[in-house]
């Protein structure tokens, strides 16, 4: 008998894996998508489970095929990519209970399956980057994420979501090879792929020039994928004419899995000495956020479509866990991964809105939302729920992390971007104003019935909804989490 | 003057890394057509399996093959190479996706020149404009 919860680590990964071809076997789209559905909900509890052992500090290592370090694979969980796996496969859980409702359009009646095929293929790249213990598997799952993501985007109704999904190729395609160009400098430096190795084996090579390339090139490989301030260039049209389901997926998880890259190698491997004492990257990341916090969100108050505000409006979130990260201390790096927990829920709810919204109105330009209030009333109301969320009312996801990030700003004496985050964040009330005003009191077009969107989209969007107030008033258990998990990488390194 | 020249033949491998990677990166970023968009990513990518591979090389060494017997063979680093086995497959299916999407395009639009693209937009959303306002 094997026993199965020593193979865990194994399996969240194996399971979508071997899930995703499964789904060419089965076709038929409600088979296909229970199959999608009870994989997702299976790695969530795996994710679980997971965290549920590490939480208390201790790291799981699961070496591939009996062979340990240095010869073998190894995949390694502690708190922080616990808590990543559980938020990516948490979303999956919820996203994929939709299915590809408004896809359809785009997919040939019948072909259904090949959206759950990529999306489990997603969930698969997704999981295997937060979860494995060695650098170069990260690039492969990486890649393996990023061509499936490219799949799903060009799945969009509008022929313009292929244009988008081309750019997101060339430009992840150029981030994900300069990741791999930084760890063949690593690779040259310490003769190691293994992450705990080489985090050791840096130490005595110091700052040499090649290690400082290295960084270079590994920082920006994977802000690209963040979509950091000047390199978010593919995300505004990646997610706005990509199907909504597939935004709700990837603005929730693909987004928040590259900062976990970019935590667990600043910190990890190369060391928060060298990157952040001797090189110093915060007074680069610092500026940068701040302007991906401003220039975001004011893009986002001047677009006329729904998702397309909401792609910039990530951009100002993704701003505000990059600022935390540039606070350079334990307190920032947790009021960061908070922020990641919080901004998943509380977008992943706004863009199950626009598949809401699509579903009953064919598209989600803000001007054919006028008086949706009274038409769709509960739908409208979560996306009250999580624009407030968005804002940082109290008593919503938001205010917790937006307090967690200007509590750390002051721990660091930095009183001016503990202003500059209350300041933008009246900017986003002017975007989500902007909707609330254009959804109760437009007018509405006269002759369109009252009705809402189906329970299979209300269900997953108020569940969403739900965990923005929930985890906004009983906040405790994910800061706490978010708190052990910067301890750990602050306190053990690796 | 004569020391750096020096320097630059003892890594001639680096200066072709550098040189491939620039043209790809070039041809990534200015050329109009998306097929040679395509291409330049794909030299992009040659470019860092080549650097993997000067990387694992050791001048004089053979293939990593155990000889009974014999302790003294000086054979070459076999890890960068089989990695870039892996490299070259993910390059690959990256390109086929590229490729792919190029195909959808064609027929979406009957171009796949970015400006005639863009340019088709821009009639598109010039289009409903005038047609909201009418």
């Amino acid at each position: 008998m094997i026993d199965l919860s020593f193979h865990l680590p194994a399996l969240q990964v194996l399971l979508p894996l071997i899930g995703a071809p499964l789904c060419f076997l089965i076709r038929k789209e409600a088979l296909v998508r229970a199959f999608t559905l009870s994989v997702s909900v299976g790695c969530f509890f795996i994710s679980l489970a997971l965290l549920g052992r590490v939480i208390d500090g201790t790291v799981l290592v699961y070496e591939f095929g009996g062979w340990g370090r240095p010869f073998g694979i190894e995949y390694r969980v502690d708190i922080l990519n616990a808590l990543v796996l559980v938020i990516v496969s948490a979303m999956a859980a919820i996203v994929f209970s939709v299915g590809p409702g408004q896809t359809r359009r785009a997919l040939p009646v019948g072909r259904e399956y090949l959206f759950y095929s990529a999306a489990l293929l997603c969930l698969t790249g997704l999981l295997g980057v937060s979860i494995t213990g060695d650098v170069f598997n990260v690039f492969v799952f990486l890649e393996i994420s990023s061509l499936s993501s490219y799949i799903l985007i060009s799945m969009g109704q509008n022929r313009r979501a292929l244009m988008a999904a081309f750019s997101y190729l060339v430009m992840g395609t150029i981030g994900a090879t300069f990741l791999l160009i930084g760890i063949g400098f690593l690779y040259q430096m310490t003769g190691t792929l293994n992450m705990v190795d080489m985090a050791e084996r840096l130490q005595d090579v110091g700052q040499t020039r090649t290690i400082l390339v290295a960084l270079a090139f590994v920082v920006v490989g994977i802000s690209t994928k963040l979509a950091v301030f000047p390199l978010h260039q593919w995300l505004p049209n990646a997610y706005s004419f990509a199907p909504p389901l597939v935004s709700a997926f990837l603005a929730s998880t693909a987004t928040k899995v590259a900062y976990y890259l970019l935590i667990r190698f600043c910190i990890g491997i190369f060391g928060f000495g060298l990157v952040f004492d001797q090189v110093g990257i915060q007074k680069l990341l610092l500026p940068l956020s701040i302007a991906a916090m401003f220039l975001g969100s004011i893009a986002a108050i001047y677009q006329t479509e729904f998702k397309r505000l909401l792609a910039y409006s990530s951009i100002a979130q993704i701003g505000y866990m990059t600022l935390g990260l540039s606070l350079a201390s334990e307190a920032g790096v947790s009021a960061g991964l908070i922020h990641v927990f919080n901004h998943a829920l509380m977008k992943g709810a706004l863009f199950l809105v626009a598949a809401c919204i699509t579903w009953r109105l064919g598209g989600t330009d803000i001007a054919v939302m006028r008086g949706l209030g009274q038409r769709m009333p509960l739908t409208m109301a979560a996306m009250v729920v999580a624009g407030l969320a968005l804002v940082g009312v109290p008593g919503t996801v938001g205010f917790v992390s937006k307090w967690a990030l200007v509590s750390a700003a002051l721990d660091q004496d930095m009183l001016f971007v503990a202003f500059l985050i209350m300041a933008s964040s009246l900017l986003a009330l002017v975007y989500v104003w902007k909707l609330v005003e254009v959804a109760y009191f437009g007018t509405a077009e006269p002759g369109v019935e009252k009705k809402d969107a189906p329970l299979r989209l209300l269900v997953p969007t108020w569940i969403l909804a739900g965990a923005s107030i929930y985890f906004g008033i009983f906040s405790g258990y994910a800061v706490d989490v978010a708190n052990r998990a910067a301890a750990q990488i602050f306190g053990a390194g690796m | 003057m004569m020391k750096l020249a020096e320097e630059l033949i003892a890594h001639w491998n680096y200066l072709a890394v550098i040189a491939l990677m620039m043209i790809g990166l070039y041809i990534a970023i200015s050329s109009g057509n998306l097929v040679k968009k395509v291409m330049g990513v794909n030299v992009f990518q040659a470019s860092v399996i080549l650097l993997y591979v000067s990387m694992g090389k050791v001048s004089g060494g053979t293939a990593p093959i155990l000889i009974e017997g014999r302790t003294d063979v000086l054979y070459s680093n076999p890890i960068p190479h089989v990695l870039m086995l892996t490299a070259i497959v993910v390059g690959v299916a990256s390109t086929a996706v590229g490729l792919a999407l190029v195909v959808r395009v064609q027929e979406a639009y009957g171009t796949v020149e970015e400006d005639e693209i863009v340019k088709l937009d821009r009639d598109e959303d010039l289009r409903s404009m005038s047609g909201e306002t009418n």
